[in-house]
C-alpha cells in the first residue's frame, strides 16, 4: 500500500524529464494554484474545519503564498502527507511547497535537497502521559511504552534521550497523528511523544483533555518551518519573504484590519515599502506590487495567524513563548525588508 | 518466438523470410527496452544531481539512530542502517514463515472438513471461506489489532497459569534460560531428527520385501520426545525460566508476543487459510471417484485410502496454486506498516528511508529482497512438485 506510494513517487522522480528546479513560479501561475503539502490532520496546524476546508497555522502559510502570487488566498490545493511521505512528495514535484510542522535539520537541508525558508514555530520535543500514572518527570519513564510517529526527528531524539539517561523503553510506531491518538487512548502505550505544540494539539482532541499532562522536560530543539526544493531560488525567495512579510507586519503593527488604511495614510517608509506604496519589492520577486498587502489583508500578520489557530483562545491554548517577537522577549525575528 | 509458416521457410528475399524477420523484430524489441532503461537510469541520475540529492549505498554504514521494538538479532540505536535491514528482514521472515505454517495446517484441515458429510461442519467451513476471502486483508489486520488492543490494560492483565499474562501490550511468557548441558539436549533432538528418515526408509524397504508394517509415526514421536527428555534427565534439567513480573509501567523479564505481531500473523494465517482450504478441496475433488471405489473394493480402510490413494494424487493439483498462496502471504506481510509491526518495509523501507532520504536505493533493495524471497519459495515448491509429480514410464 504505502510501498506503492513510494514507488509511484520514486517513479515520478525518474519521470521528470525537465529538471524540476527552474520556473516553479511560472508553473504555479500557469496552473492557477499553489500545491501545498500539509499534515494528514493536526488540530491548529493543519486540519479540515467543520466546513471541510483546510485551516490552521501551517495552512495559513500556504494561503499567504497564494495571496502573494494570485492576490487570492483561496488558490491553494492541499496534499495531505504523512511524516514519511512528505519529503518524497516535495522531491518529486508533487507539491510546490511543504508547510507541515517540519523540523529544520542539517541533513534535510543539505542531503535531501531542500531549502528551509525560515522558522514559523520554535518548538521542542515533549512527553504526554496520563495523569493517573503519577509521573511528574520524563526521568521517571524507564521501561515505559512510547507511542511515536514514524519518519520524524522525534524518533531519533527519543532514542538519544533514553540512551543518555540510561533508561529503556518500548517504541510503538504509528503512521499518522490520528492513529497515534487512538493507540494512546487504548493505553497501548504510556507515553505519547512529539513536538510540544503537537502534544497540545493532540491533547485538545482527546476524549477528556484534563486526564493528560505534558511533562516539563523539553528534550530537543525543533525549529519548524516551511520548505521548498533546492535549485529554484526565485521560488525559495517568495516563500522566505512570504513568511518574512507576515512577521515584519506584526513588528510594524500592520494587521488585516488596518492594512488598507495604512497603505494610503502611513508616513512610515518601511510600512509603505511593505504594502507596495514605495519601491518595487513585488516586481523583484516576480509578484504584483501589493503582494504583501494581500497576504496581510487576507491571512493576517504572524500574530493574527498564531492567535487564530494556536493562541490562548483556542483549544490548544499555546502561549507565544519563544515565538513572541524579539522585541517582546521571544526569538521571532525577520530580516529587514529593504 | 520464431514461427515457421505452414509451407516451410521461403528462401526468397531476406525480408520475406519469417525466421529472419522474427530475429530482427526481437533484436529491435530488445534494443528499445535497453534504450528505455538507459534513458530512465541516466535521467534519474541527472535529476537527482540537479536537486542536490546524494546517492549511493554509503548510508548503510551510518548509524540508524532509532530503536526497533522487536528484533531477533541484537540491535541498538547506535547500529547501522545496514543492520536495520537485517532486523527488518528477519521480522518479515518470521511472520511469513510462522504464517505459512499456520495457514497450511489450518487450510488443509478446513479443506478436508469442507468435504465432510456433516452438513453443519461443511456449511460452517463454507461460510468461513467466503467471509475470509472476501473481506480485504488490510481491514482484517486492523480489525484483529483493534480486538487485541481491546484486551485488558497492562495493570489489569489476565494471569494464565500464574506465570503468563495477557494484556493489550502483548502476551507475556516465561523466557527459557539455558543452563550448562543444554547442548546435549539439542544434540539429542537433532539425532532424533536425523534418525527418523533413516528409520522411515528402512521400514519402507522392509514392507516392500516382507509386507510387514513398522509403526514409523509412533516410533518417530517417541524418538523426538524421548531422546531429548532422556538427555534432560541425564544432565539434570539444565533449563530455568525467567518469569515476567509486574514492574513499573510494563512487565519486566520474561518474553512478550506483541499485539502487532500476533494481529499480523493471525490475520495473514486465517486469510490465506481460506484460499488454501479451497485449493485443498479442489485438489481432493480432482481425484476421480473411481480411485476411491477401486481402493475400497481392494479392501483398503477409508483412512488409508485418503493417505495412500487420494492425497498423493491430489497433491499434484494442490502444490502449484499453493505456491502462489505462499508468495501472496509473504508479500502481504508488508501490510505490517498499517499497525506498526517492524517488518522490512516499515523499518528499513520506512524509517531508514525517511531519515536518509535514499528512496531509490532503499526501495530497490526492498524490492530485490521480496523478489529473492519469492523466487526461493517458488524454487523450493517447484522442487517439491517435481518430486511428487506423476512419473510416467
Amino acid at each position: 500500500m504505502k510501498l506503492g506510494k513510494f514507488l509511484f513517487a520514486a517513479a515520478a522522480v525518474t519521470a521528470l524529464s525537465t529538471g524540476a528546479s527552474a520556473g516553479t513560479l511560472d508553473d504555479v501561475k500557469a496552473k492557477g494554484f499553489v500545491q501545498c503539502g500539509v499534515t494528514t490532520g493536526l488540530a491548529g496546524f493543519g486540519a479540515p474545519n467543520d466546513q471541510g476546508e483546510w485551516a490552521g497555522f501551517d495552512v495559513d502559510f500556504c494561503r499567504a503564498m497564494a495571496a502573494a502570487i494570485f492576490g487570492d488566498a483561496a488558490q491553494v490545493k492541499y496534499t495531505p502527507t504523512t511524516s514519511k511521505e512528505r519529503f518524497t512528495a516535495l522531491q518529486s514535484g508533487e507539491i510546490d511547497v511543504l508547510a507541515r510542522n517540519t523540523t529544520w535539520t542539517f541533513s534535510r537541508d543539505v542531503n535531501l535537497g531542500f531549502e528551509f525558508v525560515g522558522v514559523n514555530y520554535y518548538d521542542g520535543q515533549g512527553f504526554m502521559v496520563r495523569k493517573s500514572l503519577g509521573v511528574t518527570s520524563a526521568k521517571e519513564l524507564d521501561g515505559a511504552s512510547v507511542c511515536i510517529q514514524t519518519g520524524t526527528t522525534t524518533e531519533l531524539n527519543l532514542a538519544d534521550y533514553f540512551r543518555t539517561n540510561g533508561m529503556s523503553y518500548e517504541s510503538v510506531v504509528i503512521e499518522t497523528s490520528a492513529e497515534g491518538r487512538g493507540v494512546y487512548e487504548e493505553e497501548r502505550c504510556d507515553v505519547y511523544t512529539t513536538d510540544a505544540s503537537g502534544l497540545a494539539a493532540q491533547r485538545s482532541t482527546m476524549a477528556d483533555p484534563s486526564e493528560h499532562i505534558i511533562l516539563p522536560e523539553i528534550i530537543s530543539k525543533e525549529p519548524l518551518g516551511p520548505l521548498v526544493r533546492h535549485g529554484d531560488n526565485q521560488w525559495g525567495d517568495i516563500a522566505r519573504w512570504t513568511l518574512g512579510a507576515m512577521i515584519v507586519a506584526e513588528e510594524l503593527g500592520v494587521t488585516s484590519a488596518n492594512a488598507e488604511e495604512m497603505a494610503s495614510t502611513s508616513k512610515n517608509p518601511e510600512i509603505l515599502r511593505l504594502l507596495g506604496g514605495e519601491g518595487d519589492m513585488g516586481a523583484q520577486l516576480g509578484l504584483p506590487a501589493d503582494w504583501a498587502k494581500n497576504i496581510i489583508m487576507q491571512v493576517g500578520n504572524y500574530g493574527e495567524s498564531f492567535e487564530r489557530n494556536l493562541g490562548t483562545t483556542t483549544p490548544l491554548a499555546l502561549e507565544r513563548g519563544l515565538n513572541a517577537l524579539w522585541t517582546d522577549g521571544g526569538i521571532l525575528y525577520a530580516p529587514p525588508m529593504r | 518466438m520464431a514461427t515457421q509458416s505452414i509451407d516451410g521457410p521461403k528462401r526468397g528475399s531476406l525480408l520475406s523470410d519469417q525466421r529472419t524477420r522474427a530475429i530482427v523484430f526481437q533484436a529491435l524489441a530488445f534494443f528499445l527496452v535497453a534504450v528505455f532503461f538507459i534513458y530512465i537510469g541516466t535521467n534519474t541520475a541527472r535529476n537527482l544531481e540537479a536537486l542536490g540529492i546524494s546517492t549511493g549505498f554509503g548510508f548503510l554504514d551510518s548509524p540508524a539512530g532509532y530503536d526497533v521494538a522487536m528484533s531477533l538479532i541484537p540491535y541498538t540505536a547506535t547500529d547501522t542502517h545496514g543492520r536495520v535491514f537485517f532486523v527488518g528482514l528477519l521480522n518479515t521472515l518470521s511472520v511469513a514463515v510462522t504464517g505459512i505454517i499456520a495457514a497450511t495446517i489450518l487450510g488443509v484441515i478446513l479443506g478436508v472438513l469442507r468435504l465432510s458429510k456433516n452438513w453443519l461442519v461443511s456449511k460452517l467451513v463454507y461460510w468461513y471461506v467466503e467471509v475470509v476471502r472476501n473481506v480485504p486483508l488490510l481491514l482484517q489486520i486492523l480489525f484483529w489489532y483493534g480486538v487485541l488492543l481491546g484486551l485488558p490494560r497492562v495493570r489489569d492483565a489476565i494471569p494464565v497459569f500464574e506465570t503468563m499474562f495477557l494484556s493489550n501490550r502483548g502476551f507475556y511468557l516465561p523466557r527459557p534460560v539455558p543452563g550448562d548441558g543444554i547442548g546435549l539436549i539439542i544434540i539429542a533432538f537433532f539425532v532424533a531428527v536425523i534418525a527418523i528418515p533413516i528409520i522411515a526408509r528402512a521400514a519402507r524397504k522392509r514392507q516392500e520385501q516382507t509386507g510387514q508394517i513398522f509403526p514409523v509415526f509412533w516410533t518417530s514421536a517417541a524418538l523426538i520426545i524421548g531422546l531429548p527428555a532422556l538427555a534432560a534427565i541425564v544432565t539434570g534439567f539444565p533449563l530455568t525460566f525467567d518469569y515476567p513480573e509486574k514492574g513499573g509501567f510494563n512487565f519486566k523479564g520474561g518474553m512478550v508476543l506483541r499485539p502487532e505481531f500476533v494481529a499480523l500473523w493471525f490475520s495473514l494465517s486465517i486469510y490465506t487459510a481460506g484460499f488454501i482450504a479451497e485449493i485443498v478441496r479442489a485438489g481432493i475433488q480432482a481425484v476421480s471417484h473411481g480411485q476411491t471405489e477401486a481402493a475400497f473394493s481392494l479392501g483398503l480402510k477409508p483412512n488409508w485410502t485418503m493417505r495412500m490413494i487420494v492425497l498423493p494424487q491430489a497433491l499434484r493439483v494442490i502444490v502449484p496454486p499453493l505456491t502462489s498462496q505462499y508468495l501472496n502471504l509473504t508479500k502481504n506481510s508488508s501490510l505490517a506498516i498499517a499497525i506498526g509491526y517492524p517488518d522490512l518495509v516499515s523499518t528499513f523501507g520506512g524509517t531508514s528511508l525517511n531519515q536518509t532520504g535514499q528512496a531509490i536505493e532503499i526501495i530497490m533493495m526492498t524490492m530485490l529482497v521480496y523478489l529473492t524471497i519469492s523466487l526461493l519459495i517458488s524454487m523450493l515448491m517447484n522442487y517439491y512438485n517435481k518430486r511428487i509429480a506423476l512419473v510416467e514410464r
